[in-house]
């Protein structure tokens, strides 16, 4: 039977019209030893008689292939939404964890005069694993920001002459003033670090995350 | 049991369902990937509000596709005639 130029065989030796020699033969007698469905087939759909010998010695049922491929890209695929589904749920650990651990403490950074006007430094807040920049903007005004860069969590240098932070990694630029982000691939502010004037001494009171 | 009921899909059947299942299973992948790309951002930035509705709705993706796939096992353990 031709249907769409390519040739249907149907290979069980027990189907209509062909039940043995005489026609007396029971069914299982000549059972196949492959159903029809799993039948080499060649990707012009011609018959295996037809196609070269080499084709014959290495057969390869083609779109028997092509299922088993899709099938294991789908299951690679599902196993990749399970592993995003894994990363919401470690963001939703980690928030807990934020929420859980305490208020950042109050730490003394220096006093007024150790830092002068359009010069910084650096410190620690709130714990040791997060470098920080303190720079005297003017006589009255101080800013403090995390020193990683939002990008890639590079250390931001400030350039105070140019009214910027810069990330040296991939020239990224913040505003000194503010910690938002002007140039380069960096999308969200700098980490700012509130800060409170007591007496003569600076002191870091808090971390304000911010899209 | 009759035959229909034993092979419900032919190959050429079989073949059209997967990559119809495949193209669904991509788009929810890819809406996954934004998903998680977006609340990253949003928590590293302060917002909170954002992290257990994304979880949820990228836990709903992940439901659909793994239905599709144990769909996908179930026409396997009905081909070839319960062999």
């Amino acid at each position: 039977m031709t249907d769409h130029g390519r040739e249907r065989l149907d290979v069980r030796i027990d189907s209509p019209g062909r039940e043995g020699l005489a026609g007396t033969t029971p069914a299982n007698m000549y059972r196949p030893l492959q159903e029809a469905e799993q039948v080499t087939i060649a990707p012009d759909w011609r018959p295996m008689e037809d196609q070269p010998a080499w084709r014959n010695d290495f057969p390869i049922d083609w779109p028997q292939d092509h299922y088993v491929e899709r099938r294991d890209f789908m299951k690679f695929m599902v196993l990749t939404s399970a592993a995003f589904t894994m990363g919401q749920l470690w963001i939703g650990v980690q928030n807990w964890y934020r929420k859980r651990t305490a208020q950042p403490p109050v730490q003394r950074i220096a006093s007024v005069d150790e830092v002068a006007v359009g010069g910084s430094i650096g410190f620690t807040y709130p714990n040791e694993f997060e470098p920080c920049l303190l720079v005297r903007l003017t006589t009255s005004e101080f800013v403090a920001f995390g020193q990683k860069c939002t990008h890639l969590s590079c250390a931001v240098i400030p350039r105070p002459t140019e009214g910027s932070f810069h990330c040296p990694c991939h020239e990224g630029r913040f505003d000194l003033r503010t910690g938002v982000p002007t140039a380069g691939p960096p999308r969200r502010p700098l980490t700012r670090i509130v800060l409170e004037l007591r007496g003569q001494d600076i002191f870091a009171v808090g971390v304000e995350e911010r899209t | 049991m009759n035959a229909r009921a034993r092979r419900p899909f032919s190959r050429e059947q079989r073949l059209t369902i997967i990559q119809g299942m495949l193209v669904f299973v991509l788009i929810v992948v890819v809406l996954q990937l934004w998903l998680l790309t977006a609340t990253m951002n949003a928590w590293l930035g302060g917002d909170e509000s954002l992290v257990w509705p994304a979880a949820a709705a990228s836990g709903a993706g992940l439901a659909l596709n793994v239905g599709l796939f144990l769909y996908l096992t179930r026409l396997e353990r009905t081909r070839g005639g319960g062999g």
